[in-house]
């Protein structure tokens, strides 16, 4: 099981994360890595592509939050491309659906970012 | 991994993981073949598979002295219990000690997804997590 990660620039100042295999305990800690170094780069507006994700445990989750939080302090945002129904039943569940700007296709995402 | 018939309509695995990240999706994978044999949807499969990748989790990030965890899986014809162990030891509390740590996400995510959930610390033993999931339409 791994995970992988690409960084590529969409329109403006955001980024884009695209996520691919599996999100938890193990693999997490190369999410974090990515997304903090992308932050520490000076990129506050983050878009997290989830499409290729099978998987995500709260470990995943509390990546993605740390994320939010560290962009906020920049006037920054996180926001998610998901369209497993299993994943965003869990952003469903522990309310977070609430907090990450959540979208179906990366289209329509950038498309609310513009 | 070992199997054992407890009664004719029970039967037991027991599944024993070093407690590191890298066995978690050996947990997953194994508890899904489990499910599987269940009259489990996809989604409630799902369920059981995050619920004790969490509890996995749990131990190893709140069990710094645990080495193995043990999962023992009870498929009955209605419900699959599982009761997820580490050998981690330290002292003996309730859920508030067993939270500690910050996983109350994990937990709160366990609690969302299975029907009954138990968890504790043991004096000198380690985190014990119990949790059941009935298939649907059973009482």
């Amino acid at each position: 099981m791994d995970i992988k990660v690409n960084v590529r620039p969409a329109d403006g100042e955001t980024r884009v994360i695209d996520l691919v295999g599996e999100i938890d305990v193990y693999t997490s800690p190369a999410v974090k890595d990515a997304i903090t170094q992308l932050i520490d780069e000076g990129h506050y507006h983050l878009l997290i592509n989830l499409e290729g994700v099978r998987y995500i445990d709260s470990t995943g989750l509390g990546v993605l939050i740390g994320a939010l939080k560290r962009v906020r302090e920049h006037a920054g945002s996180v926001s998610l491309v998901c369209a497993n129904p299993q994943i965003k039943k869990i952003f469903d569940i522990t309310g977070l659906v609430k907090i990450f700007g959540i979208f179906e296709t990366e289209q329509s995402a950038i498309k609310a970012l513009a | 991994m070992t199997v054992q018939q407890e009664s004719e309509s029970v039967n037991v695995v027991e599944l024993r993981i070093p407690c590191k990240p890298e066995f978690v999706s050996v947990a997953r994978l194994a508890v899904a073949g489990i499910a599987n044999r269940l009259h489990f949807t996809v989604e409630e499969i799902e369920d059981v598979k995050l619920a004790v990748a969490e509890a996995c989790t749990n131990c190893i990030q709140h069990s710094p002295h645990a080495n193995e965890i043990v999962l023992t899986s009870e498929m009955a014809p209605e419900e699959l219990r599982i009761v997820v162990r580490d050998n981690g030891g330290g002292r003996s509390g309730g859920e508030e000690s067993a939270e500690l740590g910050g996983g109350r996400l994990g937990i709160f995510l366990i609690r969302s997804l299975m029907d009954d959930v138990e968890y504790r610390r043991d004096e000198g033993a380690g985190l014990f997590l119990r949790m059941v999931k009935r298939v649907a339409g059973s009482t």
